[in-house]
């Protein structure tokens, strides 16, 4: 199908091709206008380790950073999402090695069931980037839009420790910021 | 939840937005943070014909103090929050954004968007009338002033013209011995109020209120403002009986829901209870406290 470009005048369009770099890699795909970014990613790019959990912007089980902040993929479009950077939690592993994020949630037991834990890495790592020392306190306001129906949360917030220690001792780890 | 099909264009700069909502015939909805309108478009509450993308407008996302302080529609709340000007002068700002939904949804959600939408959930409109603000609305002949207390006319409904945007709000600059707050209940974080109160008090030489502004949220078909609270402080030693008072008449003015945040009554009383902690506080405040 052609490719329609936004017009200059009058009214839109109904599907556009959209440039998204994912996790450093661009992509360019023609979607219509009301694809959501978490639809993007699962059925387009095939990328299914976001979740999408309640699809009513309450749970951030579908949390990926746009332009390296958290947002909730479910509530965006993948049309506002033209030329920018989108990171997922499939970006968080480095040649092999997991990030600390994903580190600590799994020496700390951060996880039972897991459907949250894609969103709450993710956070994680957001938060970790902007501070790099949390008090246990920021970690809770930092996650308070990510839902997790099993832990009771205290494990995740070890694991964020765990990682947010892990990261200060070795240099050069910092958060993915997909570009 | 899929969305009904939508025509989407990104809008240049605000003229070009104004056209495309001239154009749309009253079906084209503006797409700010999309924080509200996104999800009501899953629900298919809204189906709007077109969609209009002004994130890529340059110009209204500054926040600046000229006088007054203007923020710019596009500001997003956690941005507002972190605001160094804000920060320092204007914490019943930083209060009120960082009760707004949750961290996530703040991103993204926009201090216009959170007036324009006319929720009386939202939280930026009580504290809106208790700061007296003004909106800037800009539409294809130019740019009006619309006092806060003229722009909520109904639930999900502004005076804003069809072809109108919200582009900036001003807030009056605080007065010398001015406080204010905004104290919200909320049974967890990402939940609408079950009573949300805004306080702005500005006291005399002698001590005595000089003005006050009380606005709540959730008490009603729109926010609303506690006139009768207002005037029982205008004028007066603010002391207890005094405050209580105030806090009754606020109380007297919601008119909450029974729903699942509970029953209308005790909705009241927590305004009641809101309103004399939302006074002492803006008044330890105004006399310099934290």
């Amino acid at each position: 199908m052609a490719v329609e470009t936004a017009p200059a005048t009058t009214t839109g369009t109904r599907r556009m091709k959209v440039h998204v770099t994912v996790n450093g890699q661009a992509h360019e795909v023609e979607v219509e206008t009301r694809t959501l970014l978490v639809h993007f990613l699962r059925e387009n790019l095939g990328m299914t380790g976001t979740h999408i959990g309640c699809d009513t912007t309450n749970c951030g089980a579908c949390t990926v950073l746009l332009n390296g902040r958290p947002v909730k993929s479910c509530t965006v479009f993948a049309v506002q999402a033209d030329g920018m950077s989108v990171a997922t939690v499939e970006g968080l592993e480095k040649d092999g090695k997991l990030d600390p994020v994903q580190e600590g949630f799994h020496e700390e037991h951060g996880l039972q069931c897991g459907f949250c834990t894609p969103g709450m890495m993710i956070t994680a790592a957001a938060l970790l980037a902007a501070n790099p020392d949390p008090s246990e306190l920021q970690i809770r306001q930092a996650i308070s839009g990510n839902l997790c129906r099993c832990t009771g949360y205290v494990n995740i917030v070890k694991s964020i420790q765990y990682a947010a220690r892990k990261t200060r001792e070795t240099a050069g780890g910092k958060a993915p910021d997909g570009g | 939840m899929i969305p009904a099909s939508f025509d989407y264009a990104v809008a240049r700069d605000v003229g070009h937005a104004i056209q495309l909502l001239g154009t749309s015939g009253g079906e084209g909805k503006v797409l700010a943070g999309g924080q509200s309108l996104i999800p009501l478009m899953k629900f298919r509450l809204a189906q709007p014909a077109l969609l209009i993308d002004i994130n890529r407008v340059a110009g209204l996302s500054a926040i600046k103090e000229n006088g007054d302080l203007r923020i710019g529609a596009l500001v997003r709340e956690n941005d507002l929050e972190a605001n160094p000007i804000v920060r320092q002068r204007y914490p019943i700002l930083v209060e009120t954004a960082a009760v707004i939904a949750d961290p996530l949804v703040r991103n993204l959600a926009t201090i216009g968007g959170n007036l324009a939408h006319a929720d009386p959930a939202n939280d930026h409109p009580a504290t809106m009338l208790a700061v007296r603000a003004s909106v800037v609305a800009q539409g294809p002949k130019g740019e009006r002033m619309i006092p806060i207390d003229e722009l909520f006319v109904d639930t999900f409904t502004t005076s804003l013209a069809p072809d109108e945007i919200l582009t900036q709000i001003r807030i009056p600059k605080p007065a010398p011995r001015s406080g204010g707050t905004y104290l919200k209940l909320e049974r967890k974080v990402g939940d609408f109020a079950i009573a949300g109160v805004a306080v702005m008090i500005v006291l005399d030489a002698s001590g005595k209120v000089a003005s006050a502004g009380i606005g709540l949220t959730n008490a009603g078909p729109t926010a609303i403002r506690a006139g009768r609270a207002e005037d029982v402080l205008t004028d007066q030693m603010p002391d207890d009986k005094t405050i209580a008072e105030a806090a009754s008449r606020a109380a007297a003015a919601a008119e909450p829901v029974s729903d699942l945040r509970g029953p209308a009554a005790y909705k009241k009383d927590v305004f009641r209870v809101l309103t004399r902690r939302a006074i002492v506080k803006a008044i330890a405040r105004a006399k310099g406290g934290a």
